[in-house]
């Protein structure tokens, strides 16, 4: 299930959780349904009996994160050193314990330090990851007033005003801590969860790709959605002549492409209170128009509540290997 | 894809600087390396051709001796086998004024 608890199914229970999905997706988001060949290789992949399910040899993908290592035991190099040798994935991703772009932005000289000598030990490419996290800016930890305080008020207007200066204020720290890690050493940036708080917090990130794809024309930048589709917090604002309220992934895929961004990740939400076969077909069916249409790498949000996979903090194998392998096969991703 | 064991690492990086996607990148790479891109995901294949072109690898007495590149010394012939931008080889570079 999505909550990571363990269901037995006959495969008719399979196949009918895989198109309710399906109709799920083409309900919520307006795509196209997925083919019987495409249903029938996820009613196959759920049917299976086995642990853990996997690609075809030569099908393997990229493993990008947002941040790796629990920052519990050693130091963080140690974290980096063990995902890069141990578990060796293949890229590894540096980062604060307090995952946003403000709060990195005092201690930037520090986490330099520690990006430069992770690139001294380092083979596999080296990231640095945090979120735009545009509620930061709000008092009382910012000194901007509260839009999630005005809206319930009805004073729009200055939610929104308030909601177009913190972007910013964001874009301004995204691209100085962007700037300090390209200096010391850094092989990319993360602007992970991206449009958390709304419309106005994907247009920070976006901005902030632009200037700096600007500056760095080869350099690796990713950007992770928070969710299906971008709230409208504001409701009004655009990027490239586009309203970014109520995009969902290919939309938000063309605007992050035209931003500059390297690697595009979508990310879709899953109900915990439906199986993961069902989560898993309306993730592949959401998702399908944008790496459709891609002529960059996309890799799928996956883990803990995004792309099919059970929002636990220890989800099963089973169901993390099948929600995986299915995304990989029918989307033909580049990562995740 | 497996990263050091495999060159997991060398596609990701062709994603990441040139945003090739998956079928591109390790065609790529795999031209580099004078492989075919079914071997890309290859441990043994791979940790011969690693060896070879000094691309890196797992740094254990199992997996390297001392006359293997490791970590920055292998990002300086990736930088150049692949060419492609590595930030932290071009600042040792920088630096050393090499």
């Amino acid at each position: 299930m999505g909550d990571g608890s363990l269901v037995r199914m006959t495969r008719a229970e399979i196949e009918a959780q895989v198109r309710d999905g399906v109709e799920a997706a083409v309900k919520r988001a307006k795509v196209a349904r997925l083919g019987d060949d495409e249903v029938a290789h996820l009613v196959d992949i759920f049917a299976s009996a086995a642990r853990f399910s996997a690609v075809d040899i030569g099908d393997e993908v990229i493993l990008s994160s947002d941040g790796v290592g629990s920052q519990d035991a050693g130091s963080r190099i140690n974290d980096l050193q063990t995902y890069e040798q141990t578990v060796c994935t293949d890229t590894v991703e540096l980062y604060h314990h307090d995952y946003s772009f403000k709060p990195v932005k005092p201690v930037l000289p520090f986490e330099q330090e520690t990006m430069r000598r992770a690139q001294l030990l380092l083979t596999v490419p080296c990231q640095y990851g945090a979120m735009p996290d545009l509620g930061r800016y709000t008092v009382p930890d910012g000194p901007i007033p509260n839009w999630s305080q005005l809206l319930p008020l009805g004073r729009i207007d200055e939610a929104r005003a308030a909601q177009e200066e913190a972007v910013e204020h964001a874009v301004d720290d995204i691209v100085y801590v962007a700037e300090g890690m390209y200096e010391a050493g850094a092989d990319g940036i993360n602007l992970d969860t991206a449009g958390a708080a709304g419309d106005a917090d994907f247009l920070a990130a976006l901005r902030a790709i632009e200037r700096i794809r600007a500056r760095h024309p080869d350099w690796g930048i990713q950007i992770g959605m928070a969710g299906e589709f971008v709230l409208g917090m504001h409701g009004e604002l655009e990027y490239d002549g586009v309203r970014l309220a109520g995009l969902w992934p290919a939309a938000q895929m063309r605007l992050a492409a035209k931003a500059g961004v390297s690697v595009f990740g979508p990310a879709v939400n899953v109900n915990t209170g439906k199986t993961v076969a069902w989560n898993v077909a309306r993730t592949c069916t959401i998702v399908k128009p944008c790496t459709d249409a891609a002529s960059l790498p996309i890799h799928l949000n996956g883990g803990m509540g995004v792309g099919g996979v059970p929002m636990h903090a220890l989800p099963p194998v089973d169901a993390v290997s099948r929600a995986s392998r299915a995304a990989v096969d029918l989307l033909r991703l580049d990562g995740l | 894809m497996g990263g050091l064991r495999t060159a997991g690492d060398l596609v990701a990086r062709m994603q990441m600087t040139r945003r090739m996607r998956l079928p591109e990148a390790k065609a790529y790479v795999a031209g580099k390396l004078g492989v075919s891109p079914a071997d890309l995901s290859d441990p043994v294949a791979m940790s011969e051709v690693r060896r070879e072109q000094g691309l890196g690898t797992i740094p254990t007495e199992d997996t390297a001796t001392t006359g293997d590149a490791l970590a920055i010394e292998a990002k300086l012939n990736i930088m150049r086998v692949l060419g492609v931008q590595v930030r932290s080889a071009e600042r040792l570079l920088e630096l050393t004024r090499g």
